[in-house]
């Protein structure tokens, strides 16, 4: 009937979503990034259990960086949940784009809640690459897969930073700044088939820096509400011409 | 009651400042979300606009880094990420190609300009 991917159980399709993780450029991303974040939280003093909760319950690299430094150099509560907040607000675009590939008729509000916290830019690239490929009824359990191996990659590796601190040189350690960027460039590059997704992606990456340039507030937020009503608009014209 | 003093302290911290601002939006997401088709033309908004923030996020990390990239000088950080895409794009596309060039280039550049 169709070419989807059918798995024998949601056990099997978890797994499979952990092997995708585990063999995903993203491992490597993400072990880098959180060797960085461990060795991060070890100078600001954090315990190395303080930091793995923050890994778990936060789960975004963005904000774990903006809650350790703030909090690390004497910020208030309140100035530290403010910058981690303004951090945060792309999640939302990115579930109302998710959900609707995981959700089907009678899918349970309790099942959406685990996709839903594991959603952060890597997860959510690779479930929007693969998971229109499988059969609706195995998509969360492959997404939680995904989301579990990732976070378990993200951890370990935390803990190592945790203990290496001191011993990374300087020019290692900006290889592994340097490899969110370019993971994010090209696994979204891959993912924009579509000229509206294309249009958005060149029009962040040229608004998003001029925002910030000109110290402009929010200058995520506005990048994305710019970028990405100008991309549908663009969207929305040609298909009116077409 | 428990005192927050000590060491729960930093565990209110995670939870105030780090836990719950982050999570609203996803929540948010969720509520929002839930009713939506994957054609519907909000999803196509929603997902042009994450896509628009990613492309920022990924311009302002390589043009205004923090910590040790910011050493590195802009001309060898754009030039890494110019040769990231141009080698993703003749290698059919792979992120793991372009990044791995790009990973390489940030680290021959890194060690000849950076002094």
């Amino acid at each position: 009937m169709s070419d989807l991917t059918v798995y024998a159980s949601p056990r099997a399709a978890f797994g499979n979503g952990v092997r995708s993780a585990l063999l995903s450029v993203f491992l490597i991303v993400l072990a880098g990034t959180y060797l960085g974040l461990g060795a991060l939280a070890h100078d600001f003093g954090f315990t190395e259990w303080w930091f793995a909760l923050s890994t778990a319950l936060v789960w975004a690299a963005p904000a774990q960086v903006i809650l350790l430094s703030s909090l690390g150099t004497g910020a208030t509560v309140v100035q530290a949940a403010v910058a981690v907040t303004l951090s945060a607000i792309r999640l939302l675009p990115m579930l109302v784009a998710l959900l609707p590939l995981l959700r089907r008729k009678g899918t349970r509000f309790r099942d959406l809640l685990l996709p839903t916290h594991f959603t952060a830019i890597s997860v959510w690239v690779e479930s929007l690459r693969l998971l229109p490929g499988i059969a609706p009824e195995f998509r969360i359990p492959f997404c939680n897969g995904l989301g579990a191996g990732y976070m378990g990659t993200a951890l370990v590796f935390g803990f190592i930073g945790y203990f290496l601190a001191a011993g990374l040189p300087p020019l290692f350690a900006a290889t592994l700044l340097f490899l969110t960027p370019m993971s994010f460039l090209m696994s979204t590059a891959r993912n924009a088939r579509m000229m509206i997704d294309r249009a958005a992606f060149g029009l962040g990456l040229v608004i998003g820096p001029l925002l910030a340039w000109y110290r402009v507030e929010l200058d995520l937020m506005w990048t994305g509400v710019i970028g990405g009503l100008l991309a549908y608009a663009f969207h929305r014209l040609r298909g009116a011409l077409a | 009651m428990i005192t927050l003093t000590g060491q729960l302290w930093p565990y209110f911290l995670l939870i105030v400042a780090g836990y719950l601002p982050n999570e609203i939006w996803r929540a948010l997401g969720l509520v929002l979300g839930r009713g939506l088709d994957e054609g519907s033309e909000l999803v196509m908004l929603a997902r042009a606009v994450a896509t628009a923030i990613i492309g920022g996020v990924v311009a302002k990390l390589i043009l205004f880094p923090s910590g040790a990239l910011a050493n590195v000088p802009l001309s060898v950080r754009l030039a890494a990420a110019l040769c990231a895409f141009i080698a993703f794009l003749l290698a059919k596309r792979s992120v793991f190609a372009g990044v791995l060039a790009g990973e390489a280039a940030l680290l021959l550049g890194g060690f000849l300009f950076a002094h």
